[in-house]
């Protein structure tokens, strides 16, 4: 009654370069998981242009949630410009978060370690580290916001050619 | 269209009243939670939809429209009861003969992908199968009438968490194949976070509060802060607890702006919280449209 779209046995190869997984104690909606692992996996290069996400069924196959909650997922992340959706084939990466190059990130993560050994020395444990990053990121989120007028959105930049 | 119609459907056995006056609206395309103590009346109901019983009082319809039970009806919904049955002595290349034979549409052709898929060979009898390959194959039995309306009775209470997993992996992916409506019963909440996208939760006979999860979860606010004002604001609590300093107030939200007021912390919750918190105070309902059930504050206040 119904004829499947994609009955193609033979093609079991990973079609994306990540997989999802969920955390159940951490409270955070099942779609917003997939949301950030998206983000995350982009942040870190992971994934990156032309890059395919997951298929909904096998993300269902395997994580065995609702259908509906991977294509909520998947259309947030379409109206963030990060993803878009190809009839018949699937979705994919089309733009980037915070385009750091690879030397960058490791130079950052140098000062960050060396910063946290400081904050270590004077006494500093690491859930009192956590709450003063996520404090002083507060404040810098909310400086920007006020110098750019109301309402900051992601960076949504059509990253094209780097594939 | 609406996969369950109900109006004001009673159903007793004997001198015992198993549902009440229940009415309800379930639309197409939704993974339904039907959730409620031990006696509520969820196998009833459940038994109800799928023609098994008929109702003592009231109207009930399914697949848009078809009298429960009808030819019709029964064409369009499967139905896989408590616990899995299957013929324990029957192989499960003779359970597939069978079921094919008994009914009008049986998809030969999937039932036998599905089962080499899950490794379990069709010379084996049921009785020597594991408790999830049991399980495994009464859903695909369900599954290949390719139905319309998936009824799932309890489905997962005597599975260990790998085959509950693994279960709920096949149902999940029948709907995203088929896009086939699914109604399921359980006591155990937590393992329909993460699958049902609609809540039905039935108590002693009737329906407490149906909707869609997500609309449900953005009106409900579990509000934590001093207990002397907890009685000051205008709000739909459906359930308090107090301590001497301290209340936490699980409130409905009506959509209209009502900031959390100065000394008060509002949380989201969780599809589990919200009916426990229902469980607990059966006489306080959410249900779309005019609200049938006055709420009673009054007894509350224990």
């Amino acid at each position: 009654m119904y004829v499947d779209k994609d009955n193609s046995e033979a093609a079991h190869q990973p079609t994306s370069p990540i997989e999802f997984r969920l955390d159940a104690g951490s409270g955070v909606p099942t779609y917003l998981q997939l949301v950030h692992q998206v983000e995350h996996a982009l942040r870190l290069g992971y994934l990156l242009p032309g890059d395919q996400l997951p298929k909904v069924r096998d993300v269902v196959a395997e994580l065995a949630i609702n259908p509906n909650t991977v294509l909520k997922a998947y259309k947030e992340l379409e109206t963030k410009g990060l993803t878009a959706g190809r009839p018949g084939q699937g979705t994919f990466i089309e733009g980037t978060l915070g385009q750091v190059t690879l030397p960058d990130l490791t130079d950052l993560r140098r000062s960050l370690v060396s910063w946290v050994a400081s904050a270590d020395a004077a006494g500093l444990d690491e859930d009192g580290i956590a709450a003063l990053v996520a404090n002083v990121l507060r404040d810098f989120r909310e400086r920007r916001g006020s110098a750019e007028g109301r309402r900051h959105s992601a960076p949504r930049r059509e990253a094209g050619g780097a594939a | 269209m609406n996969v369950i119609e109900t109006h004001a459907v009673s159903k007793s056995y004997g001198s015992t009243r198993a549902l009440r006056d229940c009415t309800v609206a379930i639309p197409d395309g939704h993974v339904v939670a039907l959730v409620g103590p031990n006696g509520a009346g969820k196998s009833t109901l459940l038994n109800l939809v799928v023609g098994l019983v008929t109702p003592t009082k009231g109207e009930l319809t399914v697949l848009g429209g078809r009298r429960a039970g009808s030819l019709p009806a029964l064409d369009g919904i499967a139905f896989v009861a408590q616990d899995t049955p299957v013929y324990k002595n029957l192989s499960a290349a003779d359970l597939l003969h069978m079921t094919r034979n008994l009914n009008r549409r049986f998809d030969q052709h999937y039932a036998k992908r599905r089962l080499g898929e899950l490794g379990i060979p069709l010379r084996q009898k049921a009785g020597k199968m594991s408790g999830g390959q049991q399980a495994q194959l009464a859903l695909t039995m369900a599954l290949a009438r390719r139905p319309r309306l998936l009824v799932l009775d309890e489905p997962m209470a005597m599975l260990d968490p790998l085959a509950r997993h693994d279960f709920m992996a096949t149902v999940m992916t029948a709907v995203a194949d088929d896009e086939i409506s699914v109604v399921l019963s359980s006591h155990v909440l937590a393992e329909l976070e993460r699958v049902a996208d609609y809540l039905v939760l039935v108590s002693q006979g009737s329906v407490q509060v149906a909707g869609e999860v997500d609309d449900l979860l953005a009106h409900h606010r579990v509000l934590t802060g001093p207990a002397r004002e907890s009685d000051r604001y205008k709000w739909n609590v459906v359930h308090a607890s107090r301590a001497a300093s301290q209340a936490h107030l699980l409130v409905r939200w009506d959509g209209s702006a009502d900031p959390t007021p100065p000394g008060w912390h509002e949380h989201p919750l969780t599809l589990e919280e919200l009916s426990l918190a229902y469980l607990r105070e059966p006489s306080a309902a959410a249900l779309p449209g005019p609200a049938r059930a006055p709420l009673d504050r009054t007894e509350h206040a224990k």
